[in-house]
């Protein structure tokens, strides 16, 4: 499993930091197939969101998943790091309403959301969703972490729609899904070519817009991700210049003892 | 700072309180084997990475919320709203793992260079101590998340104890607080999750007391003879594990900033959910090689008998090895035998990581039956039957020179 082998890597990994390297065999494949790599760029040390990517990934969470998908531990005032502006993200959040109080008379009243408020999820538990759909949809606020290989398997997922291969018998509300554990997924389709309006930018194929989406959801699932990296950077630095200098101090004491 | 050189209220204080005078004695003039390799640079880590965990710790403790419905949601809360919440938690999760990293390294350099043995037998035990604590400690610590990892790895291991005939089903209800893993779990795991750390810093201050009785143990595994064998700890020893200190910092920051979720597990980003169980239930990495033992036996007790005796065992080192020279560098039996132990641990935990199915229940089992084969008897025959080679006469004095050896050891000494 690749779950299974990653943890090997992992535990190998660390051994290996003091320890001879333990040679470690791939194991064999699962069931659904390793989604396609995908150029990110927020990934390695100096990575960045793309934030026009995000952006148009925000159309399309907007006007396509939220539909059914919550993303209920991200805040419309975090939008502000998406390159929007005070005003931008006041006119968004006032799309959607909000139940606030009780009141000065213990009255419950909706009002237009603010930039304080998280995503307005769409329906109001859990229950609700999953008499809807089924199957609840889950929350994206944490899906590019709660998956092996986030980005490229919610990537991977929205573009790996085919018909079902001739042998096998769907279950009725269920759709192939090349990438998906087991094929039988309980989301139609959501992604087609021109399927969002993008005002500026590339073309919207079905592609393009799954990877503008996972964009936005990755920065959803990992905020800090800018300045993680950026601290990351000028800490190693310094510590490389403090380490090289503990060492010359370290020789420079030890001279006389051996 | 020496006493002859303190100022008046230093003095007036270590007259009626000796802190000085013991700072001194025990951290200045300490008087440390000349030849301690790099090897001996874990333990002080060792004490860096609980102090990281402790200070990382109690202001986590001050956000995050131990209740079944908001934990989750609360930690969310740290990594996205709380000021450099995202790094506290980042180096707190990544230094349980650097904690064990650093004391695996540090016992399998004990067992290399036979630290176990007298006069050290009660530092050693203390260490294992260290070893059972931190291991409750890092347990409990994951539950708190309250994902879908925490909840099931909680659901396991708890349900261990339900093996005990008679009482077990008593004893688990008594760790849940009811009649699953649910609130009251999470909340007296919170609440020992934050005391255990002060234990283990108290055995750790008896393990430091016990190691300053006799003194380092060395990579020649001899006893010094006289001065020229010492360097005091300072400035030899304070330098070297602060150089040690910035190695590793290098290397566990990079993690922390470039893969900090490298070692933990996808399914712990999902909230809890009683209802639906993941596909794979795995522990955290350091647990690895003693749930593949656990797995090894196809009898609930028996395993868990035996998973906790792999840790058990540990405690009877000093017995269980009836060599009179420590160090495996004199030992040419044991030295082989002992890589065979490396390598058995982490086949066992590369089988740990595995569903029990197929090849790996026969490999768990092989590899468990080694892991205690080593250990009771081996390491009795061995210490028996090998013939070590001539130790060095001194620390200070290299093994050539002397081309004689005062000390041939047969283990007659």
């Amino acid at each position: 499993m690749a779950v299974a082998t990653r943890m090997i890597l992992r535990a190998a990994a660390l051994a290996g930091l003091m320890f001879a390297a333990a040679a470690v065999p791939a194991l064999a494949a699962t069931e659904a197939m390793e989604p396609p790599e995908q150029h990110w760029s927020f990934e390695g040390i100096f990575g960045r969101f793309d934030k026009a990517a995000a952006q148009r990934g925000l159309q399309v969470y907007t006007e396509v998943c939220a539909a059914c998908h919550s993303l209920k531990y991200v805040h419309y005032r975090d939008l502000r790091a998406l390159g929007y502006n005070e005003e931008q993200v006041a006119a968004y959040a006032a799309q959607f309403e909000v139940e606030d109080g009780p009141d000065g008379n213990g009255e419950m009243y909706t009002r237009p959301a603010e930039g304080r408020d998280p995503f307005v999820s769409p329906y109001p538990n859990d229950k609700a969703a999953a008499a809807a759909n089924g199957v609840a949809p889950p929350d994206l606020s944490l899906m590019y972490k709660a998956r092996e290989n986030g980005a490229n398997y919610m990537y991977g997922l929205l573009v790996g729609y085919v018909d079902a291969p001739e042998e096998v018998e769907m279950t009725p509300g269920t759709y192939y899904n090349l990438y998906f554990p087991g094929h039988a997924i309980a989301m139609p389709q959501t992604l087609f070519d021109g399927g969002v309006e993008y005002e500026h930018g590339p073309e919207a194929t079905k592609e393009q817009l799954a990877h503008d989406v996972v964009t936005f959801l990755a920065w959803a699932a990992e905020p800090k991700l800018e300045h993680r990296k950026a601290t990351g950077v000028a800490a190693i630095l310094f510590l490389l210049v403090l380490t090289g200098l503990l060492y010359a101090t370290k020789r420079k004491v030890w001279a006389d003892a051996h | 700072m020496s006493t002859s050189t303190g100022s008046n209220v230093v003095k007036w204080i270590d007259h009626r309180l000796p802190i000085f005078t013991f700072a001194n004695h025990s951290l200045v003039v300490y008087p440390t084997p000349r030849n301690l390799s790099y090897w001996w640079n874990f333990g002080s880590l060792a004490g860096i990475v609980l102090v990281i965990q402790i200070v990382t710790g109690i202001v986590l403790a001050m956000h995050y919320t131990p209740h079944a419905d908001l934990a989750f949601g609360s930690v969310e809360y740290i990594m996205r709203d709380v000021n450099y919440g995202w790094l506290l938690r980042y180096v707190h999760a990544n230094g349980a793992s650097a904690f064990f990293v650093v004391v695996y390294i540090h016992i399998f350099r004990g067992l290399y260079y036979g630290s176990y043995k007298s006069p050290r037998e009660v530092l050693w035990g203390l260490g294992v101590i260290i070893l059972l604590l931190m291991m409750a400690t890092a347990f409990m610590g994951y539950v708190l998340p309250w994902g879908q990892m925490s909840f099931w790895g909680a659901t396991v291991i708890t349900n261990l104890f339900s093996a005990i005939p008679g009482i077990g089903e008593t004893i688990v209800q008594w760790l849940w607080g009811g009649f699953a893993v649910g609130n009251p779990t999470l909340k007296r795991f919170f609440s020992l999750h934050y005391l255990l750390p002060f234990v283990i810093v108290g055995v750790v201050m008896l393990h430091l007391w016990a190691l300053h009785q006799h003194g380092s143990n060395n990579p020649l595994g001899i006893d010094r003879k006289g001065p020229q064998d010492s360097l005091p700890f300072h400035p030899y020893y304070t330098v070297k594990d602060m150089f040690g200190v910035g190695v590793f910092m290098i290397v566990f920051l990079a993690v922390v900033f470039f893969a900090p979720n490298y070692l933990g597990h996808p399914d712990n980003y999902t909230p809890a959910n009683p209802l639906v169980t993941p596909p794979h239930i795995v522990p955290e990495w350091y647990f690895l090689p003693f749930y593949a033992i656990l797995r090894a036996v196809p009898d609930k007790l028996g395993g868990v008998v035996l998973m906790f005796a792999a840790v058990v065992v540990l405690f009877l080192l000093p017995i269980l090895d009836t060599s009179k020279v420590r160090s495996a560098k004199f030992r040419p039996i044991y030295k082989q035998v002992y890589w065979l132990l490396v390598i058995d641990a982490l086949v066992l935990g590369w089988v740990g990581a595995n569903p029990p199915e197929g090849a790996f229940i026969l490999i768990g089992r092989l590899a468990t039956a080694y892991y205690f084969l080593h250990f009771l008897v081996l390491m009795p025959l061995i210490g028996r039957f090998e013939k070590p080679r001539p130790l060095p006469a001194s620390i200070s004095e290299p093994v050539l020179k002397g081309g004689e050896s005062t000390a041939t050891a047969k283990g007659d000494a």
